[in-house]
């Protein structure tokens, strides 16, 4: 059973990645393709997060730091210079890098510290880049930084922002997977499941920890650039926004923290709901709310995590088949079945 | 002959108690060495010392005529010492032959520099654990017994059975040197036969072994040369059958009458 999924995994990909491209050819509506472009926004967000926390386990809070600093670095390079058109999206990895040159000295500071102080620690943090945001001069406090204007036809406006959402997300995850399966991704599992045992097996912690922080935070700050176009304008509560490190969290937590495909489904599930609540309900607290009791209900019930639940239920449901399936061939029953159901019961572990 | 792996007067203090004082040990290439005293006595703190999880206070380490003192866990690992935890400890989300592949990690790069650079980035990038260490983790695991357990997750393991995969991937390195934290502990006796058996066999291909261990049968069946430690100071070194019988072992672990040794056990 386990072995097919290797024979559909890629054509499903394939055929996913084929609805996606076309999706904003077929469903003109603005509306829906704004949905899409945000829910991208967060597919690509909360992958790069899970590149740094979900191997790590070290849960940050701080992501918003790397929005934002994206967002901002972007921002005052198209302003400054005057940037309009497609050439914004070739800025884009400037955000990153500026993203990524902040998670250096930040990382230096925060990973020194582990578990719930290292969470405190990048909250601290957050509120500290906040604060520079809305007081340093050339962020341009409460004013915030505008986007240059775009004259693309508006009845395909969102078509640009959509493909580079599509692309970032599709890079990020086929990078993240790079991740996880490199030596480098053991390692930070390792370190994951016993940072000081890592170490005595030679792992050098901190080196690896640091690279994760400012990968994640290069893919965060992609991101916060790519938002700041679409939106048109970063100002320092909205993007340097600690429901944003949330969000991420959420959507983490409910797809599967640790796993690739979870974080992504988790995406997938509470972006568009987020904002069909958001559109519902003119009183934008009730969607909040509602959020809130669902992230209730999954600490509740799914502790763990969609894929990791709907894994366990697999292979579950799969033992309980063999059990009642008949053993075939002609192994007598009597000596067949203890062994099937030692089988089962190994693969329920 | 020089010793394999050395510490010099190295002391370590906890606050007020000193855990170690003034402490030489000596191991020689080839030997099975014992560690041995009563609880409290320093023996897991040495260890600790020696394998870059504490700072000395005072004193040195020397691996060969390398100066190791106060470097860092990795680096010492690295550098040809491998160690175990008295409280075994594996990584037990990733599957067996995950643990062993961490602990391979820096051997799968050649050693003529090309660990650097783009040639070490592309080491980092390649899927974790070629053939060649998957192959000699297999060899490994079949050395300690539990190949067929290769592919769950290791917090499935028993506990003796973890003990078997610490020691398999400590040896994936290579390590000139292990150091166990009583290996015998906690194991049911068969097991514990098994254990005594491989660092026998891995002893006549030419590792050296320092072992803590409070099996007195354990320790005098399998050791060349056993150091006897109170207070966090070395009190006798011979070899078992001599310190089977030196009153000062005697005291160390049930006392004297003039008071200087207290045993916190």
């Amino acid at each position: 059973m386990r072995t097919l999924a290797r024979y559909w995994r890629a054509p499903a990909l394939a055929a996913l990645l084929v609805v996606a491209v076309v999706f904003p050819l077929v469903d003109t509506s603005a509306v829906d393709t704004t949905f899409a472009i945000n829910t991208l926004i967060y597919v690509a967000a909360v992958t790069g997060w899970s590149m740094f926390s979900g191997n790590t386990g070290y849960v940050s809070l701080g992501h918003a730091v790397f929005f934002g600093t994206g967002a901002y670095a972007v921002g005052l390079l198209a302003w400054h210079q005057h940037l309009a058109g497609d050439v914004i999206f070739a800025t884009l990895p400037l955000g990153g890098l500026a993203a990524a040159a902040v998670a250096v000295p930040f990382g230096l500071v925060a990973l020194r510290v582990r578990r719930h102080t290292f969470v405190v620690v990048t909250i601290a943090i957050f509120f500290i880049f906040q604060l520079l945001a809305f007081n340093l001069a050339f962020t341009q406090g409460n004013q915030g930084v505008s986007a240059p204007f775009l004259q693309w036809n508006p009845a395909t406006y969102n078509n640009p922002f959509y493909y580079a959402g599509l692309i970032i997300a599709v890079l990020t995850i086929a990078w993240s997977w790079q991740i996880r399966r490199s030596k480098f991704g053991l390692q930070l599992r390792a370190i994951r499941d016993d940072e000081d045992r890592a170490r005595g097996l030679g792992v050098r912690a901190m080196r690896s920890k640091l690279a994760a922080f400012v990968i994640s935070a290069f893919v965060t700050g992609v991101v916060g650039g790519l938002w700041f176009y679409f939106i048109g304008q970063a100002l320092p509560e909205t993007v340097f926004d600690p429901t944003f490190d949330l969000t991420v969290a959420l959507m983490a937590f409910l797809g599967g923290f640790g796993t690739l495909a979870g974080p992504v489904l988790g995406a997938l599930i509470l972006e568009p709901l987020q904002q069909q609540l958001t559109l519902q309900f003119t009183n934008g607290y009730l969607s909040q709310i509602l959020l809130g009791a669902l992230f209730l209900l999954v600490i509740l019930f799914l502790p763990r995590g969609l894929v990791p639940s709907a894994e366990e239920w697999l292979t579950a449901g799969r033992a309980w088949l063999d059990r009642r399936r008949p053993p075939r061939g002609p192994v007598p029953a009597e000596a067949a079945a203890p062994e099937t159901a030692l089988a089962a019961r190994k693969a329920g572990e | 002959m020089t010793a394999l792996l050395r510490t010099e007067a190295v002391s370590k203090a906890f606050g007020g108690v000193h855990a170690l004082a003034d402490c030489t040990v000596e191991v020689d290439a080839g030997s099975i060495a014992g560690l041995i005293g009563p609880n409290g006595s320093g023996k897991t703190t040495l260890f600790n010392v020696i394998s870059g999880y504490e700072r000395v206070d005072g004193g040195r380490v020397y691996l060969r005529d390398a100066d190791i003192t106060n470097a860092p866990p990795d680096r010492v690992f690295r550098s040809g010492i491998g160690r175990t935890f008295q409280l075994t400890r594996v990584f037990p989300r990733l599957t067996v032959m995950e643990n062993m592949i961490v602990a391979a990690g820096h051997h799968d790069r050649l050693p003529n520099g090309s660990g650097r650079g783009l040639s070490g980035l592309r080491s980092r990038l390649a899927r974790a654990g070629g053939p060649a260490t998957r192959r000699r983790a297999i060899e490994l695991l079949e050395f300690t017994g539990i190949a067929r357990h290769a592919d769950v997750p290791a917090g499935t393991l028993s506990y003796g059975q973890r003990k078997l995969l610490e020691l398999s991937y400590v040896l994936i390195a290579s390590p000139a040197i292990v150091l166990l934290d009583e290996p015998a502990g906690g194991v049911n006796p068969t097991l514990i036969g098994v254990i005594a058996d491989r660092i026998r066999d891995l002893n006549q291909e030419g590792t050296t072994f320092l072992i803590v261990e409070h099996n007195m049968e354990f320790v005098m069946g399998l050791c060349d040369r056993v150091t006897v430690i109170d207070n966090g100071t070395p009190v006798v070194t011979g070899p078992p059958e001599v310190i089977r019988t030196d009153h000062r072992v005697l005291d160390a672990y049930l006392g004297t009458d003039d008071g200087d040794s207290d045993l916190p056990a």
